[in-house]
Formats: structure tokens, sequence, C-alpha cells
């Protein structure tokens, strides 16, 4: 009897060590997250539309229809990128993701001020390695750290009313990433 | 003999038990610190960097992105303030006011994320479109046939998800309580 009560405690807290390591893994193993629903739409370091949602398709679950959206998808491998957006008509936000779909910095257009929302995307090391009188020139255009080399810059810009829909995807399809 | 057969036993009892806690975690949509007003749950921490691993999993399951926390936030509702599962096929009344936001957007999907199709190619309204009242609340009607005013088509589904986003807004994981943020009432109204 005691032998099986051992067992049992013992498959129990082995169920419990293989919940924490199926759960911590799951993100590296799955095949159909937001990177790879996006990686057939857009090239390495450019800009591309983020086709919108309708009732037969939808490239992420849970769009908002209200918005237009267009995606980057980065490799900071080459050096640094900058990415400009100029500001639409009502709100504009621009979400930065890791590989796996963290969402590591947003930033909206109020946030941004000016006309444009202009940034440049870095990892830590190629910051580090700014030389120090560029740090300073640099200190009006935002920079922004990613914590992994790979991820996804998605801007995002309201339509507020139906009838404004063809100036906010102007504006958004003038926006720029690039190294 | 016995040896192995006990081993076996704590073997597979690890196994089943971890991997269906893993399961239902996932299919249940475990988060944490979820902030919930009436019918609403949000869950702030999911667009931070400080992410719990359920949620993270859950996302990249989903295939989800979600709403930076610099961005805004994020509500959904199942269920009306009664807890009654929302049905299409009934109608089912939003009123009220929303929290304070620069923009705020309200969108009806299908569970999992889709939207819904309908006749009037409506999925949902924005701040600026919806029609008040004269002291500022609003009122929407989520119902399968047409209504005057706010109507929300709901396509006559079984199950959908109400989701109120908010642009541009304090509220987020430092908001606790409902006194200071006013959400919409959900009401099931009537089902045929």
């Amino acid at each position: 009897m005691i032998r099986w009560t051992l067992l049992s405690v013992g498959g129990l807290l082995l169920g419990g060590i293989v919940h924490l390591a199926t759960m911590l893994i799951l993100p590296r193993t799955a095949t159909q997250d937001a990177y790879a629903r996006l990686a057939p739409l857009s090239e390495v370091n450019r800009m591309a539309p983020i086709p919108d949602p309708t009732p037969q398709t939808s490239v992420v679950p849970f769009m908002d229809p209200a918005f237009v959206s267009a995606v980057c998808r980065y490799d900071l491998s080459g050096g640094p990128i900058r990415f400009t957006a100029p500001l639409s008509v009502a709100y504009t936000s621009v979400t930065f993701y890791t590989r796996n779909g963290v969402a590591y910095y947003a930033i909206n257009d109020r946030a941004a001020g000016r006309r444009t929302i202009e940034l440049s995307l870095m990892t830590t090391e190629q910051r580090e390695q700014l030389p120090v009188d560029e740090d300073v020139t640099a200190a009006d255009r935002l920079i922004v750290e990613s914590p992994t080399p790979i991820g996804l810059i998605v801007l995002r810009a309201l339509v507020p009313e139906p009838g404004m829909a063809a100036a906010v995807r102007n504006t958004v399809a003038a926006a720029q990433c690039r190294p | 003999m016995r040896v192995f057969l006990g081993l076996l036993f704590a073997l597979a009892l690890a196994a089943v038990v971890g991997l269906g806690a893993t399961w239902l975690a996932l299919t249940n949509g475990t988060a944490f610190g979820a902030v919930t007003i009436g019918a609403w749950t949000a869950f702030p921490r999911t667009g931070t960097p400080q992410v719990d691993p359920y949620a993270r999993a859950a996302i990249a399951r989903n295939g989800e992105l979600p709403i930076g926390s610099g961005d805004g936030v994020a509500f959904f509702a199942s269920a009306d303030d009664a807890g009654r599962p929302l049905d299409g096929r009934c109608d089912v009344s939003l009123s009220g006011a929303t929290p304070p936001a620069r923009y705020w957007t309200l969108t009806l999907y299908d569970p999992a994320g889709g939207l819904v199709a309908n006749a009037l190619g409506r999925h949902g309204f924005t701040s600026q479109e919806i029609v008040r009242r004269a002291d500022g609340r609003f009122d929407i009607v989520a119902a399968p046939r047409a209504r005057p005013g706010n109507w929300l088509p709901t396509g006559g589904v079984e199950r959908y998800v109400l989701v109120l986003r908010l642009y541009d807004t304090p509220v987020g994981i430092a908001t606790r309580a409902s006194r200071e943020t006013p959400m919409p009432e959900v009401k099931l109204e009537q089902c045929p």
C-alpha cells in the first residue's frame, strides 16, 4: 500500500514537471504562430500590408476590422533597421513583437508626437556598438531595442468611419522599413 | 517484475497528468492578471514582456498578435452580466458608457477569432460611428435581424465573443475595480 502511494506521489510530481516543461517548450514548437502566418505574405525587412480580415479569412485571429494594418518582418543580423510611418488621420500605433509573439514595445501617435513615427530598431549589442557622439545626435530619434534578432513590427491605423478608409490606406502604404 | 510495473504506473500517471494539465490550460485559456469588470475580462499583461508562460503558450498556439500595452487594452465578453452565454439567435443589449480612451472599437467574433458573415457586412462599431443618447451614453443591440439604432448583426451564430478595445487609455495593469472604469452592461434580452 505504502509502495503504491509513494509511486502515485512520484507520478504526480513528475506530471507537474512534464506540465511545466511542455508549457515552456510550446511557444518554440508552435508551427502556426503569428510569425509563421505572416511569413508567406511578407519579405524580410520590407513593409507588407496585412489583408483586412473577412468572415472567410483572417491571417491572425482576433484582428480588429476597424484598423488597416501592415507588417515588417525584421531580421537584425545584418544591422539595425529604420522604421518610418506617417501619422494617419485618427489613430496610429506601432507594436513590436518577438519571434514568439510577445509584444515587447508599443507606441502610439500621441507618444511619438510630430507628424511621423520615426525610430531605429537594433539589438542590445548593436546599441552598445553605436559611437557615443552618434548616440547624442540620434537623441531626437527613438531607439528601440529588440530582445531577439528576428520579430515583427506591426503598424495599425484606425479607420474611424468607413469614408476615411482610402485615406488611411494610403498613409499606411507610405510606411517604410529598411536596413 | 513488481518494480517494473510500479515504475510503469508512475510514468504513465506523470504523462497523463502533465499532458492533460497542459491541454486543459491551453483549451481553457488560462492566464494570470485578469481584470474583470461586469461581463468583461481583460488580460493587460499579455501585451507586455512580463506575459506569463501560460498566456505565451496560448498566443503561440492561436497565432494571435496581442494588443501592446502602450497601444491599448482588449476586454472580452462571452457571457452577459448574469453569466448566460451570448447566443447569436437572441437579442443582446449593450448599454452604458466606456472607460476613458481616445478611441474604442467593439467587434463581434466567432469563438475562434474570425468575423461572422452577415448581409450588412458590419462586424462592429468604432467610437465615432456610434449613435449616442443626449447624455453621451449609448445603446447597442446585437441581434440576428435588423434593428433601428446601433444594430450589431450576429449572423445567427450559436456562440460569439464581443471584444471591446480601448486605445490610448489609462486602463491597464493597475486597474483594479469597476468604480472608475464604467463598462457597458451586457444583457441577454429575449430568445426566439
